[in-house]
């Protein structure tokens, strides 16, 4: 390696220790086994994979997992942004420990979540029995796989929208007051599109996150085919039915949905972010 | 040690940042590197240092090429702009590092330590850390840092550029003195035209990855080799005119123009001071109706506006008792004469960058 | 007398004399905006423009409230609750359990192989990304991103794939007598794979901030990389290598999805505690799984505990050095 290409990477020593490390790293840890992944779906042939993929209880599968991902990171968008706002502007007693918690779902592993939920929800749980009364019903239920995946996406959309609520210059706010603009007019206007972008970052992440999840949604869910199993499950049953090249299709779509849903928000994002001038 | 630069070129991401600089700085010279942002000084610092590498050209330490050898291999001696001082090290520590590194005893390293804080007056300093300290302190904290192992070059990057004026000003003094004792080749980047006269022997003006001229405070400023450097080192009127043989003209006005050949559009430099202030009309003098008056202190700016010797307006300069002697107001028509003068034959870019600017 | 003497003595009089902290440049605190939740405006001022009513504040302070309390601190608390259902002496009773110390052995086992391998992996790649240039470097930051991505199932499956008798290094592996899937070293790989971009990412944001300043100023003093990385890049990271190895510790204890998949469940042998939870909880032992459960729970809230001392140590030393800042 020639001084001046070494040069023009930078002078520090340990380039190629450093990068030549990582890149091996990754490969063992992600490129390898992601390929096989690949491979291995490649195993079946179009009609087989079809088959499984388009199963009926796959597709029930999909359309519960996809749902209720989409409805919990929604619900964490609306409160998340409320919770972000209120932590970032309010004093009141006990905000540091209100601060603490929200990062709680993200620090607790998923089995213990699993099983508090379940606890918490079920027909004569600490919630569940003021909803049996109403006919709400929300163990072994969609509603329940809600719960819990609105409870693990919580910290995503509040700590990526909090501190561009903390960085916010006061002085925005006050130039709009000058001007004459009302306390909803001021947020409608200029505090709210400097959260959109965070926010749907934050719904991103929850959104994503939800899709995979498992430890904490299969205590609540009952795991009843057609009705209550989520596609992660799927995957788990095929494989412990042996059935690889299956489990892999499966896991094929999962991922390129995920994917596909990351691409479409950032995109969205950045022109969000285009439109109104915001870091 | 003297310093050799020939023909460096250095670009980043495709954006030439340097342009076939050629320097050179005998041993035990205190230069300055100074220019605008962007103009390269700081790089070709660097380059020196060895914290980047050219894409082409050599550098030389002492006659010897030490182009290939690393930073750490050098010698020199670095302090940078926002002192680089390591945060989790007392003050004693940092200035001992070099040593070290090098794994010299235990004895030797407290003394020579001990030398340099009372060089710096930190002495009394030695367990602090570097943020209980002021922006002064840590400077001479980094002076005293990069003296350690005596290098033969000292290498400085806008220094003074994060302090306090009236800090800035004692530094700038307390480093000539330093210099005048321990006669290190020194060479430091700037952007302030006052300290680069200040403190170095020979000034280098640089702009747009080019040096512009090399030459004594004294030269520069009298003798500027390009409009750039008489820009730069202060303000200056600028009216355009022509040139034939080697006369200018300006309105009905001639200078002197030795150097000029030919007939080609031309701008004739004037600085405020060397504009003089009549109230009566004199020969070589030209009117002007005064528009503003600025009391600076010592000195009193004269705003005026000639329309048909420029769009612009005029500045002259006059000390505090000319112009009492002159009382001038707001709205006085006066005469102007102009005392010395530069002129310029431009380049065609520069012709209209300059017509779309001021005159 | 030595030049340096010399030069000394001639500075000595006429030196700068600056005091040692120049009097703290107080501006006048800034009110947050919202204020307290004070109610009553006093003296009847004009409210300041970035104040909402109190009735406003109350409502939207509640209201976040109380979803944290149905979403966070009620499962939370049922942990607690539950674990604790029957006394402090069947609690003891379930976590002495010969599994469940054989659950806890094993978690702590594969913590102890995946924290510090990651953390060697984290450092490195903070090094190359934070501290040169070159092309390139996106695609390496999505590859550390990609576990978050990625169901932990699908983590645990593609262990599975590689690793397993059917899999691309299963007959190798069988062949020389290597169990991987289904055993404890599955485990530690499936393990590695979820949690190995913990520590990287606490570490590039922080070295791309602090920038490579310190570390230029030590190579042109003279340190070799062994000693630039020992004597100025650790000590300046070390909080935020601390957290990220918390972070990676804890996730590392509690993976279950992944885990689940490549464990096997043999009792007593290839349970770590998460996936002991859930044995216990399936056979409707569940106090003994709560207990079990609280001890996760622990951890996850003295994770919670370092990181609140992380961000009032920072928040603590740029206050610090705000005040005493006199450039």
């Amino acid at each position: 390696m020639s001084a001046a290409s070494r040069g023009r990477r930078g002078v520090l020593p340990g380039f190629g220790l450093s990068t030549g490390f990582t890149v091996l790293y990754l490969c063992l840890v992600v490129l390898v086994p992601l390929s096989t992944l690949a491979l291995r779906s490649s195993a079946l042939s179009w009609a087989d994979a079809w088959r499984v993929v388009a199963s009926p209880r796959a597709l029930a599968a999909y359309r519960l997992s996809f749902g209720a991902s989409l409805a919990a990171a929604s619900a964490n968008v609306v409160f998340g942004v409320l919770v972000a706002w209120v932590l970032a502007r309010y004093r009141f007693p006990g905000r540091a420990l209100v601060d603490a918690v929200v990062d709680l779902p993200f620090a607790l592993p998923t089995a213990v979540s699993g099983i508090a939920l379940t606890a918490v929800y079920a027909r004569t749980g600490w919630i569940g029995r003021f909803l049996e009364p109403l006919g709400v019903r929300a163990a072994f239920t969609p509603l329940g796989v809600t719960i819990a995946l609105t409870f693990i996406g919580l910290p995503f959309v509040i700590r990526t929208v909090q501190p561009v609520l903390e960085d916010l210059d006061p002085e925005l706010e006050e130039a709009a007051a000058v001007l004459g603009a009302g306390r909803w007019q001021t947020f409608r206007r200029v505090l709210l599109p400097a959260i959109v972008p965070a926010a749907l970052t934050g719904f991103a992440l929850a959104f994503a996150r939800a899709l995979g999840e498992y430890g904490s949604v299969v205590f609540i869910s009952g795991n009843m085919p057609l009705r209550t199993e989520i596609a992660p499950l799927l995957i788990m049953t095929r494989l412990e039915q042996f059935d690889y090249a299956g489990a892999a299709a499966i896991a094929v779509v999962l991922l390129g949905a995920s994917f596909a849903m990351l691409v479409a928000v950032n995109r969205l994002e950045a022109w969000t972010r285009a439109r109104t001038g915001h870091a | 040690m003297s310093i050799s630069i020939r023909s460096l070129s250095k670009a980043f991401d495709g954006h030439p940042v340097l342009n076939d600089v050629t320097l050179e700085i005998p041993e035990g010279e205190l230069v300055a590197l100074l220019g605008p942002s962007g103009c390269g000084k700081t790089t070709l610092l660097r380059i020196i240092a060895g914290l980047e590498t050219p894409d082409a050209g050599d550098v030389l330490h002492g006659g010897e090429d030490v182009s290939a050898r690393s930073a750490r291999e050098r010698n020199v001696g670095l302090v940078f702009q926002h002192y680089a001082l390591f945060r989790h090290m007392t003050v004693e520590e940092n200035v001992a590092f070099a040593l070290r590194v090098r794994r010299r005893s235990r004895t030797e390293v407290s003394a020579r330590v001990g030398e340099l804080l009372r060089l710096v007056q930190l002495d009394g300093h030695r367990t602090r850390y570097p943020h209980q300290l002021s922006g002064g302190q840590r400077q001479r904290v980094a002076l005293a840092r990069a003296l350690a192992t005596e290098p033969r070059i000292l290498l400085l990057d806008e220094p003074f550029g994060a302090l306090d004026a009236r800090v800035r000003q004692e530094l700038r003094r307390w480093l000539r003195r330093l210099h005048d004792e321990l006669h290190v080749t020194s060479v430091f980047v700037t952007h302030d035209q006052e300290e680069a006269f200040e403190v170095s022997d020979r000034v280098v003006l640089m702009n747009a990855g080019r040096i512009e001229q090399v030459g004594s405070p004294a030269e520069v400023f009298e003798e500027p080799a390009s409009p750039f450097v008489m820009r730069f080192l202060g303000a200056v009127n600028v009216f355009q005119g022509r040139v034939d043989g080697d006369r200018a003209y300006v309105n009905d006005l001639e200078f002197a123009a030795p150097g000029a050949a030919g007939r080609a559009p031309a701008h004739v430099y004037v600085r405020p001071h060397e504009l003089e202030v009549h109230r009566a009309a004199a020969p070589g003098s030209f009117a002007a109706r005064v528009e503003r008056l600025v009391p600076l202190g010592a000195a009193v700016r004269v705003e005026l506006s000639a329309p048909t010797y420029g769009r612009g307006a005029v500045e002259a300069e006059l000390d505090l008792r000319k112009s009492e002697a002159l009382g001038l107001a707001p709205g006085d028509r006066v005469w102007l004469s102009p005392r010395r003068v530069r002129v310029f034959t431009p380049t065609p870019e520069e012709l209209d960058s300059l017509t779309a600017s001021e005159l | 007398m030595s030049r340096l003497s010399r030069a000394t003595e001639a500075l000595a009089l006429d030196g700068p004399t600056e005091p040692l902290l120049a009097p703290a440049k107080r501006e006048p605190a800034r009110p947050t905006p919202g204020a307290t939740a004070g109610g009553a405006r006093p003296g009847g001022r004009p409210r300041r423009p970035d104040e909402d009513p109190p009735a406003v504040r109350w409502t939207l302070v509640g209201l976040a409230l109380l979803f944290l309390a149905a979403f966070v601190v009620l499962p939370a608390a049922a942990v607690l609750v539950e674990a604790l259902r029957g006394g402090i002496a069947l609690w003891w009773k379930a976590l002495a359990d010969a599994d469940a110390l054989s659950a806890v052995k094993l978690t702590l086992v594969v913590a102890a192989v995946s924290v510090p391998l990651n953390a060697l992996f984290g450092l490195a790649a903070a090094w190359s990304i934070t501290r040169f240039r070159y092309r390139g470097k996106h695609v390496l930051l999505s590859l550390i991103d990609l576990p978050f991505g990625v169901s932990p199932v699908i983590s645990g499956m593609i262990t599975v794939l590689l690793f397993g008798a059917q899999g691309w290094l299963g007959p190798w592996l069988v062949a020389h007598g290597y169990k991987v899937v289904f055993a404890v070293p599955g485990i530690v790989v499936a393990t590695v794979f979820v949690t190995f971009p913990f520590v990287a990412r606490e570490l590039i944001p922080f070295m791309q901030a602090q920038g490579s300043e310190e570390e230029e100023a030590a190579l042109v003093l003279g340190a070799s990389g062994w000693q630039i990385l020992t004597r100025v890049t650790l000590p300046n990271v070390k909080w935020s290598l601390l957290y990220g190895l918390i972070l990676c510790n804890a996730r590392a204890m509690g993976e279950f999805g992944a885990v689940s998949v490549v464990s096997g469940h043999i009792r007593g042998v290839t349970n770590t505690i998460p996936l002991h939870v859930e044995i216990l909880y399936n056979e409707y032992a569940f106090q003994a799984a709560f207990a079990v459960a609280s001890l996760l729970f622990l951890v996850a809230i003295a994770t919670l505990g370092a990181k609140q001392a992380l961000e009032w140590r920072q928040r603590f030393a740029l206050r610090a050095a705000a005040r005493r800042d006199v450039s």
